[in-house]
């Protein structure tokens, strides 16, 4: 494939990842931000989520539009629910101690992995897309002195992957609307400021605790909804997601949603680019060690302030 | 008796007591405990970084990795006898562990974290990349006949126990001693408080790079001594799990304490080793006993120990 | 005690136990015991059976325990091995060379079994093989992996129920190269196991005068392919594919998104659809093209009695799915080397007069000595030719055309097509 399209193509693949990576991410980021944990199970919930897509899916029988609607609703609702039982039950417990809350995690990711592999099976299970149209795209090249289209060999996308960018843009910005406009959304950024004070101010941070867990294992879970027509859902997803969304955290910037939004993007895409031109494993060692050295020489991550 | 006396007897009295047991032990426990406490070394190697220095690191595989292939791939490819090679892996986890240091401490907290964990992932890719020499993730057998070590065939069930307590011991009271040097105590006054160890004029970037190299190498030394008793070296021991199991390890048994590791590494072996014998669900077991043990065991085995009834427990 | 209480692992002072209890009980634990020739005197044969019940490596776990419980019942309905009955003991390995090398050591100090059995993977068998060794207790691997005949493991460690990569590899070169084209893209994934495809059929490929245009080795743990495809050179001819891991699915239709109306011949190892339904969504695109198979996975309309009695005793459909869930599809291509093994292992127990562990080395030398292996219900795969040197059998290999959704035996390689020279000669090595 000539030089062009073939980019071309790799940025559409690296738009369809960094979406669902920032979806994903601003999850654990709001976890991270207002509560100062990390949640190792946050993997887990995304799994949970695109296991629940295949449970509503195949609950809803013939119609693969309607199957796919409830699950957007209900999945994320769910593994929000379960989420928040576990922030109460468990984290706050151990007093949002981080070192503590590392461990209570691994646990739970140990658990809620085990449930799914007695009751759902280790079988990788395809959802079917509402829609899947392939769309060829077109290229232009000089010939002749003149703009020539033609259609290159393979270049192509579809329908849904298009869908799901959109999906995770307007999600993202509900989320920013919510955080800047509304109560809840001030709660959540007082609470994040400061713990003592905001819980002075009347703040019930315990509840605001246990609802962003929610939100945010809800977000992972949406990621989970929105990738399992084009994966599939399988008991052992969550990890490599939950490494991937932890580093775009931190790369962005603890704290800052658009930091995270921006390096899921600069992540996604660079994940894709860089196969263009190296083979695929060198590719991925080469992205990997590039994350590395962003944060040796900008530990406070893209946009982070410098804390120390 | 004196604190030091009271440790060193405690320490000693555990190492006679694994001696001990290297008699009297049925094959199945002796060859588990000969594997845990390898394990365990690797463990303590962990804890000089994560419990001592307060460093949290997500990539310590990539040390065991660098010991096991330094012993490995020095013996399949240039026919390096078991002494030699043993030398390369932990010359390779020094040199590693070194160069990861050097670059990795420029961050703290959770950058720290994510950097370790990407050179980790940049050294198991590489395992894989270098599949020729290293047969990726299927891995490779170190031959039964070349597991000797000074005329001592490692493959001998008490042979492999006696070398696996040797090397246990020796990161023990290495770290033992380690700690209670000056130099550790600084590394924990680090842990404590960064900024007023640099007050009080303490080179920290040099206290800890070094925490590191000891760290480091102590795993690699570990991951060279498991890949030659154990007779394989596989790429699966550099992925991401094998960096978690250490913190669990050490979170479990207790950070910062000396004998937290052993016993926090014994616990999660038998944990699974017992409940996989009566259920195939044994990671659902493992899973809630993790978080039992949070809620109730804060500090880890030996921190309650050392909270409720030991109080001098280094 | 049922045949499926023995499925589930049971700790020996547990089991001790029960017979305990059962002999408390007298009489009604007696029928399952008294079909046996000698009932009360002698110990059932204990095979410990690795199994990936966790990791990676479950879903062909699964289908390795069920074909494995299944011969079981059958062997003991015959009157067991040597007129004991056969014990399957299982321990998950969580498809980590670590804990596998922890079970094998297990079964042989604490379960004290007479044999290890049925690990797949090929990371879990070579970090296990050593420690296998060491005990010297046989290890009877079903893994399709060329570390056996490379003479990597030991004399403790065989392969006699499924043929390896390097057989497989090389007997499909002539069939591509005639029917399908000369310039060959090959993608597969960047690890050992792939490294033997990407080597062995480049090799049998030149031998036959072809040429491989292409090489695209995918990382593990990827979960989305399309951006590798372009690497793909406009010339290629035919795409040689093999994927393994849960991504399998994935990879398959973001091929067939990417070539759209026009694509080059395919020709895939059915690894790339294991336990997948052809008639999942978006591999629609697969009509026409070709796979190899270890089993045919549809009942094909030449069907041998064995195919019947071996789907039957399984719990099989005529499209290689669970008879009791349609959508539940085996791994057929190689959960059939579990029975054969099996069979194998009885023979060559038979053959030795086997008491107990005394008589381990002695197993050994009569597998070793085994050679033809009879299309048969114990070998329902087909005839089968077992070289005692390199511990390694070979058999007939099938290449399917996807027609109308199912799969059709179009070609079958002959075992001549897949004997290379031997690497080892184990035989030479002490036991």
């Amino acid at each position: 494939m000539d030089f062009g399209p073939y980019l071309l193509l790799a940025s559409l693949e690296g738009a369809v990842l960094a979406s669902v990576l920032a979806l994903m991410a601003s999850g654990l980021s709001l976890v991270f931000g207002v509560m100062r944990v990390v949640n190792v199970a946050h993997g887990e919930f995304y799994m949970l989520g695109a296991v629940l897509a295949w449970w509503v899916a195949s609950l809803a029988g013939g119609s693969v539009v309607l199957g796919f609607v409830l699950a957007l609703v209900l999945a994320p609702l769910i593994v929000g629910a379960i989420a928040a039982t576990a922030d109460i039950v468990v984290l706050r417990r151990l007093s949002y101690d981080p070192e503590r809350t590392i461990v209570a995690t691994i646990g739970l990711l140990y658990i809620i992995q085990q449930l799914t592999l007695m009751s759902y099976g280790p079988e990788a299970r395809p959802v079917v897309a509402p829609f899947n149209t392939r769309l060829a795209i077109p290229w232009f090249e000089f010939a002749d002195g003149g703009l020539r289209m033609y259609w290159p060999w393979g270049l192509s996308t579809t329908s849904y992957k298009l869908f799901v960018i959109f999906a995770a843009v307007a999600v993202l910005l509900g989320i920013r609307v919510m955080m800047t406009r509304s109560r809840a959304g001030l709660l959540m950024r007082a609470t994040q400021q400061d713990r003592e004070i905001a819980q002075a101010f009347g703040i019930p941070v315990e509840r605001v605790y246990a609802v962003v867990f929610g939100i945010g294992a809800g977000l992972a879970a949406l990621a989970g909804v929105l990738i399992v027509p084009i994966q599939q859902a399988h008991y052992l997803m969550g990890l490599d997601a939950l490494l991937l969304s932890f580093i775009v955290v931190i790369i962005g910037g603890l704290g800052s949603l658009a930091g995270t939004v921006i390096a899921a993007v600069l992540i996604g895409m660079s994940e894709g680019i860089i196969s263009v031109f190296f083979s695929p494993t060198l590719a991925k060692i080469i992205a990997t060690l590039l994350v590395a050295f962003v944060l040796v020489f900008r530990p406070q991550g893209l946009m982070g302030k410098r804390v120390r | 008796m004196s604190e030091t006396a009271r440790i060193l007897a405690l320490h000693a009295g555990l190492v006679a007591l694994l001696l001990v047991l290297n008699f009297v032990l049925p094959a199945y426990p002796q060859g588990n405990l000969a594997r845990i406490m390898v394990l365990a070394s690797y463990a303590i190697g962990y804890n000089v970084l994560f419990g001592y220095t307060g460093l949290l690191s997500l990539g310590h595989a990539m040390f065991f990795a660098a010991g096991m292939y330094g012993m490995g791939l020095s013996m399949r490819h240039l026919g390096f006898p078991a002494g030699p090679a043993l030398l390369a892996g932990l010359g390779a986890g020094a040199a590693l562990s070194l160069v990861v240091g050097l670059l990795a401490l420029r961050t703290a907290g959770v950058a720290f974290m994510i950097v370790t964990l990407m050179f980790a992932q940049a050294v198991y890719l590489a395992i894989l990349l270098f599949g020729k020499y290293t047969r990726g993730d299927e891995g490779f057998v170190i031959p039964q006949a070349d597991r000797v070590l000074a005329g001592i065939d490692l493959s001998d069930p008490f042979n492999r126990y006696f070398v696996a307590l040797a090397l246990f011991s020796f990161c023990l009271f290495s770290v033992l001693w380690l700690i209670r040097r000056p130099a550790g105590r600084v590394l924990v006054a680090i842990r404590e408080n960064e900024e007023r160890a640099r007050l009080l004029g303490y080179d920290v970037f040099a206290h800890k790079l070094g925490a590191v190299v000891a760290s480091g190498t102590i795993s690699a030394l570990a991951g060279a001594f498991y890949g030659l008793l154990f007779g394989y070296a596989g790429a699966s021991f550099a992925a991401v799990q094998y960096s978690i199991l250490p913190l669990l390890w050490v979170l479990l048994g207790g950070a910062g304490t000396i004998i937290g590791p052993f016993i926090g590494t014994l616990f999660m072996f038998y944990l699974i080793d017992l409940t996989s014998g009566l259920t195939s669900a044994y990671m659902l077991i493992a899973g809630v006993a993790l978080v039992l043990l949070t809620l109730f065991a804060p500090q880890g085995l030996a921190g309650e120990l050392r909270k409720r009834l030991w109080r001098w427990l280094p | 005690m049922s045949a499926a209480d023995t499925s589930k692992p049971v700790s020996t002072s547990r089991r001790k136990a029960l017979k305990t209890l059962a002999a408390g009980a007298g009489a009604a634990a007696l029928p399952m015991w008294a079909r046996f020739a000698q009932a009360q005197s002698s110990e059932p044969i204990r095979i410990g059976f690795q199994k990936h019940a966790t990791g990676i490596g479950a879903a062909y776990g699964r289908w390795y325990d069920r074909t494995t419980q299944a011969a079981v019942k059958l062997i003991n309905e015959a009157g067991g091995i040597n007129g004991r009955p056969v014990e399957i003991i299982t321990e998950d390995d969580g498809t980590d060379p670590k804990r596998g090398a922890e079970v094998v050591e297990k079964f042989a100090t604490q379960y004290k079994t007479d044999i290890v059995f049925g690990t797949l993977f090929s990371h879990v068998v070579i970090g296990s093989a050593p420690r296998a060794g060491e005990l010297k207790i046989p290890y009877f691997v079903v893994s399709e992996g060329h570390h056996v005949a490379s003479g990597a493991l030991n004399r403790w460690t065989l392969q006699p129920g499924i043929t390896d990569v390097k057989s497989q590899v090389q007997a499909m070169a002539p069939f591509v190269k005639e029917n399908l084209g000369k310039k060959v893209t090959m993608i597969f994934p960047d690890f050992a196991f792939g490294h033997d495809h990407r080597d062995f059929f480049s090799a049998a490929m030149k031998a036959q005068g072809g040429e491989i245009v292409g090489l695209i080795a995918i990382p593990p743990t990827e979960t989305s392919f399309t951006r590798y495809f372009p690497k793909i050179p406009r010339e290629t001819e035919v795409i040689y594919h093999v994927m393994v891991g849960p991504g399998v699915l994935t990879f398959v239709k973001e091929m067939g998104e990417f070539f759209g109306p026009s694509s080059p011949e395919i020709f895939g190892f059915i690894d790339s659809l294991e336990a997948v339904d052809l008639n999942s969504p978006g591999l629609e695109f697969l009509d026409g093209t070709y796979f190899w198979e270890g089993y045919p996975r549809y009942v094909q309309p030449d069907q041998t009695p064995y195919d019947r009695f071996y789907r039957a005793a399984v719990g099989l459909d005529e499209n290689g799915a669970a008879l009791e869930d349609p959508r539940d599809v085996a791994t057929m291509a190689h959960m059939f080397g579990c029975w054969e093994t099996l069979h194998v292992i009885k023979q060559g127990m038979e053959a030795a007069d086997y008491q107990g562990p005394a008589d381990r080395a002695r197993l050994i030398e009569a597998v070793e000595a085994i050679t033809d292996m009879p299309h048969s219900n114990e070998h329902p795969q087909g005839a089968k030719l077992f070289n005692g040197r390199t511990h390694q059998v070979f058999g007939p290999q099938y290449i399917s055309k996807v027609t109308g959704g199912k799969l059709l035996v179009t070609h079958t390689a002959p075992i001549e097509d897949t004997l290379y020279p031997d690497e080892v000669d184990y035989t030479t090595q002490p036991l």
